[in-house]
């Protein structure tokens, strides 16, 4: 055990530090590198498969990643529309929403036909108390189903909140806030695409036209 | 050089020294299983432990997915153990413990993508799991690559058992269900582990909060330490009556 006797030395210590550091740090950089486009890819189809699912089955044949447009909503917010296409023409459009829950922000994207009717309402993502609020989670009940075929006419716009304000959609027993804000985030996702329908339908700058 | 890495072990780990055991690799078992469980009788990596067990099901993810970096961790620090020195031992483990974890997070994203949805959010918690430092700390660095291997397995199974029953009891008392979720989080095999203990149950919120976690942990230690102690005041009652006893 020759080695054992320079481990007091201060270069025994500096140099092992520095090849650790050296050796740990190469083989992030390189596992970086090599999963780095996977990992991306992976994620690209996830998001895929989360937008086709508020939207009808063979709704759409394009690439939902590669056909957005950015839209605002009245808060400022940028908005990403993801837009579903059939044989080139529009059927529908997907987008994310949010609004603050009981505790924290609940995400959820919503899909949108062109004549304003939901397609599917999905929540993404939110922190409400389990076993309560968590119940807007489609694999927890099927609430959320509930605003399918919905549009701001339907049922009318006074009635677009839930149950305990007058409205027709169900609250949770012991967790009213939840299921209003994510009424309140859908109804406020409807209005912006009645406000934005124009551009959000719209054709991609002029480069779609020629080909049409 | 061994002997300065076990004698600065020593004061970091509260709980009993690990024997310096040889290949007795059911003592090993035992010890992780039970007598030095990591989450009952060492106390450490508790914060992943009362988060995520609010259900049986994260507590088995969460355990499973602790097993195999502690295995690897164990094997990685053991077979460099006479390459440091102990003086810098802590920033070495650290740097190579961490870097192991966050290789394991980025390969599992882009080769197991389905899995990593499910237990991607427990590998990011590993990488602040003491059992993991404390481990390599009291067992790896001074024994074979072997040995430190199934030293890993026997810690991650025991923290893995306390966490299904940390969770389970949470989950049964909580919310009177068991295993809820395991066909999402392993597949629908895993269908058969669900079961609904209680049913039209209203729930007992707090077992699932946070505090419900301390509770339940609390009971579990509880119990474990009253356990230990019977059999060791048996093991002494035994004893008395024959100074010169065979079984010493």
């Amino acid at each position: 055990m020759n080695i054992a006797k320079q481990f007091d030395t201060l270069w025994y210590q500096g140099a092992s530090l520095a090849f650790v550091a050296t050796v740990t740090g190469a083989a992030l950089a390189i596992a970086s590198q090599a999963t780095g486009p996977r990992i991306a890819e992976a994620q690209a189809r996830k998001t895929q498969a989360a937008l086709a699912e508020v939207l009808p089955r063979n709704s759409f044949d394009n690439d939902l990643m590669a056909d957005t447009v950015a839209v605002k909503d009245t808060n400022g917010r940028t908005v990403t529309v993801y837009r579903a296409r059939k044989a080139g023409v529009v059927t529908g459009v997907v987008f994310g929403m949010e609004n603050k829950g009981y505790s924290g922000t609940i995400k959820l994207v919503m899909g949108v036909d062109r004549g304003g009717r939901l397609t599917g309402v999905r929540v993404t993502g939110h922190t409400e108390t389990p076993g309560l609020g968590d119940k807007i989670e489609i694999v927890k009940t099927p609430w959320v189903l509930s605003f399918n075929g919905r549009s701001l006419d339907n049922p009318a716009p006074a009635q677009w909140a839930v149950k305990k304000d007058g409205g027709i959609f169900d609250q949770f027993a012991g967790a009213t806030i939840t299921p209003r804000a994510v009424v309140n985030a859908v109804k406020r996702g409807l209005d912006l695409y009645a406000a934005q329908q124009a551009t959000m339908l719209g054709e991609p700058a002029a480069s779609a036209a020629p080909q049409s | 050089m061994s002997e300065a890495c076990a004698s600065a072990a020593a004061d970091s780990v509260p709980a009993k020294p690990t024997p310096p055991a040889g290949p007795n690799y059911g003592a090993l078992m035992k010890d992780g299983l039970w007598s030095n469980n990591p989450v009952l009788a060492q106390m450490i990596g508790l914060c992943p432990t009362l988060a995520v067990t609010g259900n049986a099901t994260n507590g088995l993810g969460m355990g499973l997915a602790t097993t195999a970096v502690l295995v690897l961790s164990n094997m990685l620090i053991a077979s460099i153990r006479n390459l440091v020195s102990p003086n810098v031992r802590i920033p070495v483990f650290v740097a190579l413990i961490a870097s192991l974890v966050t290789l394991i997070d980025m390969s599992m994203n882009a080769w197991m993508y389905e899995l990593y949805q499910v237990l991607g959010l427990f590998i990011a918690l590993i990488v602040v799991n003491c059992a993991i430092l404390g481990r390599a700390e009291a067992f790896a660095c001074k024994n074979p690559v072997t040995a430190g291997a199934v030293d890993g397995f026997a810690m991650g199974l025991g923290f893995t058992l306390t966490l299904v029953v940390l969770g389970g009891i949470r989950e049964i008392l909580g919310s009177g269900t068991l295993f809820a979720g395991a066909s999402q989080m392993f597949g629908p095999a895993f269908h058969v582990l669900e079961v609904t203990l209680i049913h039209d149950y209203k729930g007992f919120l707090m077992m699932i909060l946070p505090p419900g976690a301390f509770f339940v942990i609390a009971f579990l230690i509880a119990g474990h330490r009253v356990i230990e102690q019977r059999a060791a005041k048996r093991a002494a009652a035994a004893q008395a009556p024959l100074p010169d006893g065979a079984h010493a």
